[in-house]
């Protein structure tokens, strides 16, 4: 993905590119990108690490009884992926809470800095979300036959069915157990994708002279509307994460 | 005017975000119903709300899905 540029037609009115900002590019001299080259992706990756870390230290260094306003950033983001694993996953998932925060927080910093124009939007490449999904499906997978042993299994049989349905509903279940990495993954970065995609877009139309006030009135709405969709897209990657781990942990419906 | 059946594909993959777009305002729209009949209520189900979102655009997101592939993996 995103290593062919599209509308290369040159000599038109708009001269789109919108997928070019998805390019993966080496940030030391050129070449081939390979496995292990320091790209933009691998830049804006340990930016968004080092702006988690940063506002989670910072926040937490002085705790004082009367929060500084980074220390109320921090205490609110703590305080709002708490409630929601107890909520969603019960008290016993209070346990992988670590890794539900660690995962909200990277996501939604990676999506809040890739809306900083000229910066790499890094949840819009495939690779990244893939590995987050696989790794909470891998997780919630082997966490599920730990906890429950073979009674896992029963996630599939839907004791609640008449026993004639329950062989159709469990290949539906185990078809849609399988789709979840997919859809968990394509969700994010397809939603990150067509919004820095459809800012390009309109920010294309801005070579027009007569419509570019409307192109800047077009964008700028539609950033406000990315700002948005970048906070509810990490909010429901983290919130079907909860979900998936109830299901591992209490898999009787 | 330049491309191929696989554009046109795309494209009539593209109709797919369409019907996404119906399930979910069919989600918020029974959502915001209900919630102004019981508001008390609402609050404890916006968890409820989102994944219900997040499943009806799911396979919105597979229209686009196969939109790409046919853009650039055909």
């Amino acid at each position: 993905m995103a290593t062919e540029a599209v509308g290369e037609e040159t000599g038109k009115l708009f001269d789109f590119k919108p997928m070019d900002q998805f390019i993966l590019e080496p940030l030391f001299g050129d070449g081939a990108v390979s496995l292990f080259t320091i790209s933009n992706a691998t830049l804006w990756l340990v930016l968004t690490v080092v702006a988690v870390a940063a506002l989670m230290v910072l926040g937490t260094s002085r705790r004082a009884i009367v929060p500084s306003r980074i220390q109320s950033v921090a205490e609110l983001a703590y305080g709002f992926i708490y409630k929601m694993v107890e909520d969603v996953t019960g008290k016993d998932g209070i346990a992988y809470f670590p890794y539900i925060f660690t995962l909200f927080m990277f996501i939604v910093f990676a999506n809040f800095l890739a809306l900083i124009p000229m910066s790499f939007s890094t949840t819009s490449q495939f690779a990244v979300t893939i590995l987050l999904a696989m790794g909470v499906f891998l997780t919630v997978t082997i966490l599920g036959f730990v906890k429950n042993g073979a009674a896992f299994l029963g996630l599939f049989w839907v004791k609640s069915a008449p026993l004639p349905l329950r062989p159709v509903l469990a290949i539906i279940e185990v078809i849609s157990y399988f789709v979840r990495p997919v859809s968990h993954s394509i969700r994010l970065a397809g939603n990150i994708m067509a919004g820095h995609a459809v800012i390009k877009v309109f920010a294309g139309f801005a070579a027009l002279a007569v419509i570019s006030p409307l192109s800047v009135l077009a964008v700028t709405a539609i950033y406000g509307l990315e700002v948005l969709v970048a906070f509810i897209q990490a909010y429901v990657f983290t919130i079907l994460t909860c979900v998936y781990l109830r299901d591992a942990l209490h898999p009787s419906h | 005017m330049e491309g191929d059946l696989a554009h046109i594909g795309a494209g009539l993959a593209a109709i797919g975000s369409g019907a996404a777009a119906i399930g979910v305002g069919n989600v918020a729209g029974n959502f915001l119903a209900g919630a102004l009949r019981n508001p008390s209520a609402a609050a404890s189900q916006t968890a409820t709300l989102f994944i219900g979102i997040a499943f009806a655009e799911a396979l919105g997101i597979f229209a686009f899905l196969v939109a790409l592939l046919l853009m650039f993996a055909v």
